[in-house]
């Protein structure tokens, strides 16, 4: 305890004396805006070439990386125990703090916790990366970590040994929602990790979702929270623009980004996603210039040029309904899109002649209320038919409810109503329902008591029912309970 | 496994599979059998001919398959050479790298696939990888099993490909292996080096067959049975590596490919480069396993119409599994051999009339037994029939002809069957069926020209324009020539006179008509003019003089019913049809479509049904006591409501089991019976249920109940793979 302490005080004392500076280099920035270019960054711990370098690096999130270089301290300070960083998807919390702790060549671990399904590979993966950080050539045994215990043991040694003591050392924890579904000591001992092995350590958590919800019950050291907001359109523009081709100008390819994010950024935030279709779609954009048709300058041509596409495109290539190669190959082609059909056009399934009454019989059941079953399915089922529809219009729509359980005994029953010839209870009709059920048209619920026999729901749409049922010319409206 | 239990009930095997059957059981064939001649012989035959069979099938199954691979493969190679190009190009660097994806449309034939994914990844590690690892949704609950297996597979392969010198690497057991991004790059880098390092020396054969650097394929066979997460958490996992070595995975999709957008939420879909794959349809995969297997007169084992509409019927109404219809298939061919005696005949021409000099007496009485020989018999001269059925050298020369004209029935048989569908497959409404099995089916039904369906077939072809005739003509020209059929010969010839006169009437083409009566009814006239000419128009038109073309349509009209008329008359007037046709529909049925619910009820209402014991025989309407406990329990159930009392249950329970003995044993059945009842649950015959009054327990008696959800649950039914044999008792 003295010693983290210490830290902190020591912390205080940097980030208070850094922010100081950085404050007073903004101001001037926005004082003098077009005048000479200050460096966003000062920091007298690091060298002014690579903190120049960084800037270069991180467009857009110059705030947010002083902040963490104030967080931080020089080199042998003692920083915050824990960071949590949390924002949208692509808002740059991976890349930011992969880029800053790169480029001033901190000694830090990086794990992604998707790829650790149990908490021991995250173990192990970490005391892994700390030993190629430490011992540059020589491939020690891996090491079996099976529990924390073992891992602040083992950290501590790892740390010993290199002269690692007077550097603080980052434990980064990306996608570190997936903590909440290891064991429950895991992500308040890494939160404790500076305490625990009593070394210079800060673990960063970066996390799409916000500390609150990934706060353990039983309490914790808070971490200190960072919030990384969505880029602007503005930042899209001046990011997106950054990666222009060698062969094109700066500003040519500014203005497409321009008409790019004019017709994406309603439906698509994603930076990433951004990127790849401004590539995808860039070589249509050029077309008219490499074929001589317009200048470069000439915006309004190559505007019209490209609009119609990119709109077919945020209706295919972006919903992934054909692959990038695909579109690109079409582009090749010169756009004869009339062969190829995305994959919902290939929604129509077909099925044997009883897998299809099977599955209407399913649909009814699980849409219709039993009480009616002796009205649609019986011979003479008498005069309530006018009652019932009166009564029918303050009740909510069976399809707004979602599809209801019901028993085997029921959908065979159906089944047997509503097909015309007389079909034998084969061992090949049970099997075909646990056929439809593999293949996810029907759901097994509530599966627990073999005495009662088995209970499903039906898991297809309206659409998709309608088309099976007008293959074997059966009116399924007429059956339909909320359609009466 | 044995069913000498004592205890009652269903018991549910999984059937060795059929093939294995034979090869062990060479000796069953002949013991079980009452008409036990020449078993030996017919079972040589039955192998031997399944063994053909089975190759034409699977030769079949490669061809049907090959553009789908060749798709694929022309797939992966692309995605291929995108990977090595890939640090080069502006474009390329900037793209967010997908991982290349085909999703490959099956079919809901569950059943099928297992051989397409055999033989799709056979293909693969022959030509392209040795990494090629195939995932199924049941060895995957987790993402931590999916991780493993996938590791497992892809060692395991490595281990392999360089057999013994690996030592190190088996040593690592799957459980402890650490499955992580970072070990499985590591891994892949080892091995390239490996091999790269390795091949100037040796396996130079190896290298030059598989890609450098060799691409990673996962296949996920049914992909619908994956769980979201997991199927999610492993694409997600994998992406991060999809830069240090070419990576492909292939979804095995049974119902529309729109169940990746339902499996995949955008953000993972995005990490993938999707592109489909379609198989053909199951319908044209059948059609074509029909077309080479049954309309050909190359085998000698035909099924009659009632056993080929059983199993398209099992095809169309409940699988559509070609693999199933070929099981179907060998399983009537087996029937055949096994319960007929002269199906030993049923081989090649040339063998079976050697083979008819070999014949016993007793098959020869066999022979003069069959109902289309005594027929042939009959329409015989007095003194040939005496002679016939007596003397069997006679018999067996007359058998040797018969012989030949059923085979050059064969052969005549299916060209003109090909002939005709030509004509009929383009008509409007299909009045002969659309798919040449149909009209196969009603050809070996009855006399084809006799039906109205023919009929009026028959009006539509006289309808037809020229250029669809000439087509017609000239395609069945090329079948009669692709046949063997040598008497058709002339017909060709026929056929090619009218093709010519089609032609040259191109020529010719003669306009004499129309008349110029219309202009005669614009003129003014009175009333009783116009009525006059208007008849004589009618009447015209009536008698109007055919087109040359016409005569000609009619004339091949004509010729075409002939041919119809003189070959494809039903198999039943054929004399020794039975030698080649296997026409027990209903043994088929009850071995492929068993109803178990059928079963039961039968069992438990009708115990002599199974047990064969007398005593059981012949009591309807009463329960008698000699039955097994169980009858008579449910048959006392029956006579109650939904609900029982169990007190009155054992009661009357009781009061029939004692009913003829002496008083003394009853408290000792009663005992019996309480055990039987706890017993009941268990097996699932009886559930409990909660009762409002305390003093009586109702029961609920649900055999069926139970029996469906054994069926649906034990037998691990995809499709009906499992073919259950319910062994009652």
């Amino acid at each position: 305890m003295p010693r983290s302490g210490r830290g902190y005080l020591e912390r205080l004392a940097v980030s208070s004396s850094s922010s100081c500076i950085l404050g007073s280099a903004r101001r001037k920035h926005l004082a003098t805006p077009t005048g000479i270019k200050m460096p966003a960054f000062k920091h007298r711990g690091y060298p002014e070439e690579a903190l120049l370098r960084l800037e270069g690096l991180v467009p857009c999130r110059e705030s947010q990386v002083s902040t963490l270089l104030s967080v931080f301290g020089e080199r042998q300070h003692f920083s915050f125990p824990a960071l949590f960083i949390y924002g949208h998807t692509s808002s740059g919390k991976t890349y930011v703090m992969q880029t800053l702790l790169k480029t001033l060549e901190l000694p830090y671990v990086f794990v992604n916790c998707n790829e650790c399904y149990a908490s021991r590979l995250l173990l192990e993966e970490l005391l892994r990366q700390l030993q190629r950080l430490s011992s540059e050539e020589e491939d020690l045994a891996p090491v079996s970590c099976d529990s924390f215990n073992d891992f602040i043991r083992f950290f501590k040694q790892r740390t010993m040994m290199l002269d690692l003591q007077n550097q603080t050392v980052y434990v980064v924890l990306d996608n570190a929602e997936r903590l909440r579904e290891m064991e429950a000591n895991i992500l308040p001992g890494f939160l404790r990790l500076q305490e625990l092995t009593d070394q210079n350590v800060t673990v960063i958590l970066l996390s799409e979702i916000v500390w609150e919800l990934l706060r353990p019950d039983m309490g914790c050291l808070e971490p200190m929270p960072l919030y990384f907001p969505d880029y602007s359109i503005g930042h899209l523009q001046k990011i997106l623009s950054h990666d222009h081709p060698p062969e094109y100008s700066f500003d040519f390819y500014a203005a497409y980004i321009n008409i790019l994010l004019g017709v994406f950024y309603p439906v698509c935030r994603d930076l990433k996603e951004l990127r790849h279709l401004a590539v995808l779609n860039f070589s249509k954009y050029c077309e008219p210039v490499i074929q001589g048709e317009a200048k470069e300058r000439d915006t309004r041509r190559l505007w019209k040029n490209i609009e119609s596409h990119l709109k077919k495109a945020m209706q295919t290539v972006y919903l992934r309904e054909i692959s990038s190669s695909q579109w690109e190959q079409l582009q090749e082609d010169n756009g004869e899109s009339g062969q190829l059909k995305g994959l919902s056009a290939h929604a129509h399934v077909e099925l044997p002649y009883y897998s299809k009454f099977l599955l209407i019989a399913a649909y009814l059941a699980s849409y219709n209320p039993a009480r009616t079953d002796k009205r649609f399915f019986l011979k003479h089922h008498g005069t309530t038919r006018k009652k019932n529809i009166q009564k029918k219009h303050d009740k909510t729509s069976n399809h707004l409810l979602g599809p209801k359980a019901f028993p085997l005994d029921r959908l065979l029953a159906i089944f047997h109503s509503i097909i015309d010839s007389r079909v034998a209870p084969t061992a090949n009709i049970f099997s075909q329902i646990s056929s439809l059920v593999t293949l996810q048209l029907l759901t097994l619920v509530g599966h627990d008591d073999p005495l009662n026999g088995p209970r499903y729901k039906c898991n297809v749409s309206l659409d998709f029912i309608r088309a099976v049922s007008r293959m074997v010319n059966f009116d399924i409206v007429r059956y339909l309970y909320d359609f009466l | 496994m044995s069913t000498c239990s004592v205890s009652k009930g269903c018991f549910v095997f999984k059937p060795n599979s059929k093939k294995r059957k034979i090869s062990s059981t060479a000796d069953y064939f002949s013991e079980g059998n009452n008409d036990s001649e020449d078993s030996e012989l017919r079972f040589d035959t039955c192998q031997l001919l399944w063994k053909r069979i089975k190759s034409e099938t699977e030769q079949l199954q490669e061809d049907l398959n090959k553009k789908l691979y060749d798709n694929l493969i022309s797939f992966l190679r692309q995605s291929h050479s995108d990977f090595k190009e890939k640090k080069t190009e502006w474009a390329c660097r900037m793209k967010s790298s997908e991982i290349p994806a085909a999703a490959l449309v099956l079919g809901v034939n569950v059943t099928d696939h297992d051989l397409t994914f055999k033989s799709l990844s056979e293909a693969l590690c022959e030509d392209i990888t040795p990494f090629v690892v195939s995932l199924r949704s049941k060895e995957c609950p987790g993402i931590k099993h999916l991780l493993q297996k996938f590791m497992a597979q892809l060692m395991g392969c490595h281990i392999e490909v360089d057999s013994y010198e690996e030592g190190e690497c088996s040593k690592a057991s799957p459980n402890r292996m650490r499955c992580s991004v970072a070990s499985l790059t590591d891994w892949y880098r080892n091995i390239t080096k490996k091999k790269y390092t390795d091949t100037p020396c040796k396996k130079e054969t190896f290298s030059s067959r598989h890609w450098e650097p060799p691409p990673v394929v996962v296949i996920f066979k049914d992909m619908e049975s994956f769980t979201t997460k997991v199927l999610q958490d492993f694409i997600i996992i994998i992406s991060q590596c999809i830069h240090e070595f070419p990576l492909v995975l292939i979804f095995g999709i049974a119902t529309s490919p729109v169940i990746i957008h339902k499996l995949l939420p955008h953000s993972v879909s995005s990490l993938l480069c999707i592109e489909l794959f379609q198989s053909l349809s199951c319908k044209d995969h059948l059609s074509t396993v029909i077309d080479k297997l049954l309309l050909t007169s190359q085998f000698p084992f035909k099924l009659s119409e009632k056993v080929l509409q059983v199993l398209i019927n099992i095809f169309l109404y409940h699988d559509f599994s070609v693999h199933n219809f070929i099981k179907g298939f060998q399983l009537s061919l087996l029937e055949h051999f096994y319960s007929h005696p002269l199906s030993v005949l049923c081989c090649d021409l040339q063998e079976s009339r050697k083979r008819v000099n070999f014949l016993s007496h007793n098959q020869c009485e066999n022979i003069r037994r069959l109902p289309s020989f005594r027929r042939f018999v009959e329409s015989q001269a007095s003194k040939k029939q005496t002679v016939l059925l007596t003397d069997d050298a006679c018999l067996k020369e007359e058998t040797q002809v018969l012989l030949q004209d059923l085979h050059t029935y064969h052969e005549n048989y299916f060209p003109v069957l090909r002939c005709l569908h030509a004509f009929t497959s383009s008509l409007p409404n299909y009045p002969l069926g659309k798919q040449i099995r149909e009209l196969h089916c009603a050809c070996l039904e009855r006399k084809v020209w006799e039906t109205e369906d023919y009929e009026s077939a028959i009006q539509l072809v006289r309808m037809l324009a020229k250029d669809e005739l000439i087509a017609i003509l000239q395609k069945c020209i090329e079948i009669i020539t692709l046949s063997s059929a040598r008497c058709l010969g002339n017909s060709t010839e026929k056929l090619e006179e009218y093709l010519d006169h089609f032609k040259n009437l191109e020529a010719t083409d003669d306009q004499e008509e129309p008349v110029s009566s219309l202009k005669e009814i614009q003129k003014k006239t009175d009333l009783y003019r116009l009525q006059k000419t208007l008849l004589e128009m009618k009447e015209s038109r009536r008698l109007k003089k055919l087109t040359k073309f016409e005569m000609l349509r009619f004339e091949v009209v004509d010729f075409i019913d002939s041919l119809v008329r003189s070959y494809l008359v039903p198999p039943e007037t054929q004399t020794l049809h039975e030698v080649m046709y296997f026409s027990m529909a209903s043994t088929l049925r009850e071995h492929l479509n068993a109803a178990p619910r059928i079963a039961v009820h039968t069992a438990l209402n009708n115990p002599y049904f199974y047990l064969k014991n007398e005593a059981l025989e012949s009591n309807t309407g009463c329960i008698s006591n000699a039955a097994p406990d169980i009858c008579i329990a449910y048959k006392l159930h029956l006579e109650c409501g939904r609900l029982i009392n169990l007190v009155d249950w054992l009661e009357a329970f009781s009061t029939v089991v004692t009913a003829a003995e002496d008083q003394n044993s009853t408290v000792k059945d009663q005992m019996e019976e309480i055990i039987h009842y706890r017993d009941c649950p268990k097996r699932g015959f009886i559930a409990a249920e909660c009762c409002p009054h305390s003093f009586c327990i109702l029961l609920r008696f649900s055999p069926c109940c139970s029996l469906q959800h054994q069926l649906l649950g034990d037998l691990e039914v995809q499709g009906s793979q499992v073919r259950s044999v319910l062994v009652l008792y």
